[in-house]
């Protein structure tokens, strides 16, 4: 069959070749073994990644932050930080807060993505759209003692964190701030005994 | 009026106000008080199928030949994963469908019940919404939500999840007129500015294309009447995509055939080489742009489409209309009467003269042969015998379907019924019992593969059962025959598993199930069996024997642009090995 076939036009039909491919059992390989190919084009994207802080209104119902996240995942989107609370009682809505990162081109997808959603209300992209304020908390247990403790209560003062427990071997500060700020903070703990980090991750309003 | 009832008959109820006429579904431990109404009542008659999965492609077929929404009705746990295939399958073709699963009782939810599964958790990528209703006084506004949003907008799948407590529950009954979701309101209405600017761009064309697809078919049978308005007005050439097929008559000279990695030589061409480009309805589906960086580079490109998220996702757009295609169009074409602009006649008379080279190339040209069938030849010759008929085509996936997308010509909107963005082998034969449900007299032929129809070929049975005279008119070449036509081009001709060893007499399976089966071996033999097929009433599997190794071209390969293609009647096999360079094979 491999002799036979050469250099025959595919598209004419090859006569006794089902019949043949029975007689041997699985039709065997002919020609030089190629490499596999593919039939989809994977290009490379060197567009570059901008960071957005997206606010998404939601109805405040069964599964719609795994609608969210789903999206995310699904379509192998960045989730750098999301904040989810109900923030409208009366009205059952709750305002998810996400920070993206991804080239323009996925952002604008994210929001399109967003509105196709059925329980999404509305969304802004705070990035793109003006103005706006962006808050984190952040918990901090430290443990040291000695020249360390003092220090971490000294610089814990200077970035104005609060104390909001406090043992003979143990600090824990609560902070809030622009994300910088707690990873600064944290950067300059970790020398001073830092044990635990609990973040929100961001709440942010337009300031428009 | 509110009236107190049972959550199952809440579901009858709401199937009646919304017009439903036919569901198709399979019983099962969580959906049978449903069931029991369904038994007690005639303004809804159910289809029963004999797999779930047939009930979603049943209801998608009936769903697309008609333009209102298909409804499946299914168990819980086998029964909803059953449905995930047809759900993701309408999500991807943007096909109205509406689903009933049955749950277990609320208070078993998570405790791994028998017949228990997470169905809104599987379904949520699977849907274009999906609910739970935990309380029965929720159950039939939710439905009235549920074909609200299955219909409007970019049309899609939903399911609706009801725990069997809830449909033993009584509660009050909502109307579906009193039912309003204050969230879900996609836009209809093209931006009038965009509209202006489209007319500015169309008119000053030279050498322009219309890409439509399936959103045209969507957009209802006035949006195809609005698009062969406006083909005519311009004299312009149009294509489509393998969804949108029958959108613009295939008799008329002004088409071009399908486009994309299977489509015509001047439609690719054209694509590639056009200045303005008009896309309606259509998504830039990989299949259809070949090599994305090498995509009609001089085009100008105009979209108008629904759904915001189709609007520069692969490709980038020079002005996107965000609406219903009906609607654009039909303000489109009220701003084009009254500026009756002066378009460049002698730049079209020449564009068309390039067309006609194409054209001259005859792409879909075969050679034919006196002794074995050529899957192409049967195709035509079925469409030849069909014409004076009203005809339905549904198709499974494959080369077959290829073939019957380039020689089967629709003339209508609504008329073929494949599975596109999915690819879901086993979705013809189905598809076909749900068309013939919804248009009884009509003659309904499921163009299949040997190897897609034995996934879901226990539906045969299903058409026998409820009188349901499809005819599945198989391309048998003993092979997956794009499988092998893929390793050939791939793999080295290295045929791995894509030969159908031991495939059934498909003439004694027909008698089986209580069909009629027939077989043609020769082309002499072909004419007179597919007369007979169509004079039985009674369901057929007709068995036509085609020439084995029978390649689907044109082609673009992989990592080519639409000037790139592969023709039928210059490639050898090795020039089949060799046709995907270094670069393309960079690919899945």
């Amino acid at each position: 069959m491999a002799k036979e076939a050469k250099g025959r036009k595919a598209a004419v039909p090859v006569k006794s070749g089902a019949a043949a491919a029975k007689a041997e059992g699985m039709p065997r390989a002919r020609g030089p073994v190629l490499p596999p190919a593919s039939a989809y084009f994977i290009e490379e994207r060197h567009d570059r990644a901008e960071r957005h802080t997206l606010s998404v209104l939601v109805d405040n119902e069964p599964g719609v932050l795994a609608r969210v996240i789903g999206l995310f995942s699904g379509r192998g989107y960045n989730i750098d930080s999301l904040t989810v609370s109900e923030t409208e009682h009366s009205r059952h809505l709750s305002r998810i807060t996400i920070v993206t990162t991804g080239t323009p081109v996925v952002i604008e997808q994210i929001k399109a993505q967003f509105t196709r959603m059925v329980p999404v209300h509305g969304i802004s992209d705070l990035t793109a759209d003006g103005p706006s304020i962006e808050r984190e908390l952040a918990l901090v247990k430290i443990a040291s003692i000695g020249e360390k403790r003092v220090e971490a209560l000294r610089l814990a003062d200077a970035f104005h964190a609060e104390v909001l427990d406090a043992t003979i071997d143990h600090f824990i500060f609560e902070l809030t701030g622009t994300t910088e700020k707690i990873e600064q903070f944290v950067a300059i703990m970790t020398p001073l005994g830092l044990q635990e980090v609990c973040r929100t991750g961001i709440a942010a309003l337009s300031r428009r | 009026m509110k009236r107190e009832m049972t959550g199952a008959q809440m579901v009858v109820q709401a199937l009646a106000d919304q017009g439903v006429k036919h569901v198709f579904g399979y019983p099962g431990g969580a959906v049978l008080p449903i069931y029991d109404e369904i038994v007690q009542q005639e303004k809804v008659e159910h289809i029963l199928v004999r797999h779930e999965q047939g009930a979603g492609h049943a209801a998608e077929g009936y769903a697309r030949s008609t333009g209102k929404p298909g409804v499946a009705l299914v168990t819980s746990g086998p029964g909803a994963t059953n449905m995930v295939t047809p759900l993701t399958d309408a999500l991807m073709d943007s096909i109205p469908m509406v689903c009933f699963t049955g749950q277990v009782p609320t208070h078993l939810i998570g405790s791994d019940a028998f017949q228990e599964c997470d169905t809104v958790g599987i379904t949520r990528p699977a849907t274009k919404h999906n609910w739970l209703v935990r309380d029965v006084n929720d159950l039939s506004r939710v439905i009235h939500e549920a074909f609200h949003v299955a219909t409007s907008g970019r049309p899609g799948p939903v399911l609706v999840d009801i725990p069997k407590d809830v449909q033993f529950a009584t509660g009050t009954y909502t109307p579906p007129e009193q039912v309003s979701l204050n969230t879900y309101r996609p836009r209809t209405k093209g931006d009038p500015k965009a509209i202006r600017a489209a007319v500015d761009i169309i008119a000053k064309a030279k050498k322009p294309v219309f890409y439509t697809g399936g959103g045209v078919i969507n957009s209802g049978s006035h949006a195809a009447a609005l698009l062969r308005e406006f083909t005519k007005l311009t004299g312009f050439p149009i294509t489509s995509t393998l969804m949108g097929l029958g959108a613009f008559p295939a008799s008329d000279p002004q088409w071009l055939g399908m486009l994309g990695m299977h489509g015509t030589y001047e439609a690719n061409n054209a694509m590639h080489d056009c200045d303005v480009m008009v896309a309606i309805g259509a998504r830039f589906d990989d299949r259809i742009t070949g090599r994305i960086n090498a995509f009609s580079p001089n085009s100008k490109k105009i979209q108008i489409d629904i759904d915001p998220s189709s609007i520069n996702k692969n490709v980038r757009v020079d002005l996107g209309i965000i609406g219903d295609v009906a609607e654009v169009l039909e303000d489109l074409l009220i701003v084009w009467k009254h500026e009756k602009p002066k378009m460049d006649k002698a730049a079209l008379k020449e564009w068309w003269e390039q067309i006609d080279r194409w054209r001259g190339r005859k792409s879909l040209a075969y050679r034919r042969n006196a002794d074995i069938i050529m899957p192409q030849y049967a195709i035509e010759r079925l469409y030849a015998a069909t014409r004076k008929h009203d005809t339905y085509i549904t198709t499974e996936v494959g080369q077959h379907q290829m073939w019957a997308a380039q020689f089967f010509h629709f003339d209508k909107p609504n008329h073929w019924m494949t599975s596109g963005g999915l690819g879901t082998m086993g979705y013809g034969l189905p598809a076909a019992v749900g068309v013939q449900v919804a248009h009884r007299d009509a003659l309904v032929i499921d163009i299949a593969g040997d190897a897609s129809v034995l996934m879901t070929m226990q539906e045969i049975s299903t058409a026998v059962q409820h009188d349901l005279p499809i005819k599945i008119f198989i391309l048998n070449n003993q092979y997956m025959g794009m499988v092998r036509q893929w390793q050939q081009l791939l793999h080295g001709n290295r045929l791995s598993h894509s030969y159908m060893d031991s495939l059934p007499d498909f003439v004694k399976l027909a008698e089986a199930y209580g069909a009629v089966g027939l077989r043609a071996e020769k082309p002499g033999e072909l004419d007179d069996a597919i007369e007979e097929m169509i004079a039985v009433k009674k369901p057929v599997i007709f068995d036509c024997r085609v020439a084995a190794l029978a390649n689907c071209f044109p082609m673009i390969p992989s990592g080519k642009a639409h000037n790139e293609m592969l023709l039928g009647d210059e490639v050898s096999d090795e020039t089949i090995g060799s046709a995907i360079g270094a670069a393309g094979k960079a690919l899945v």
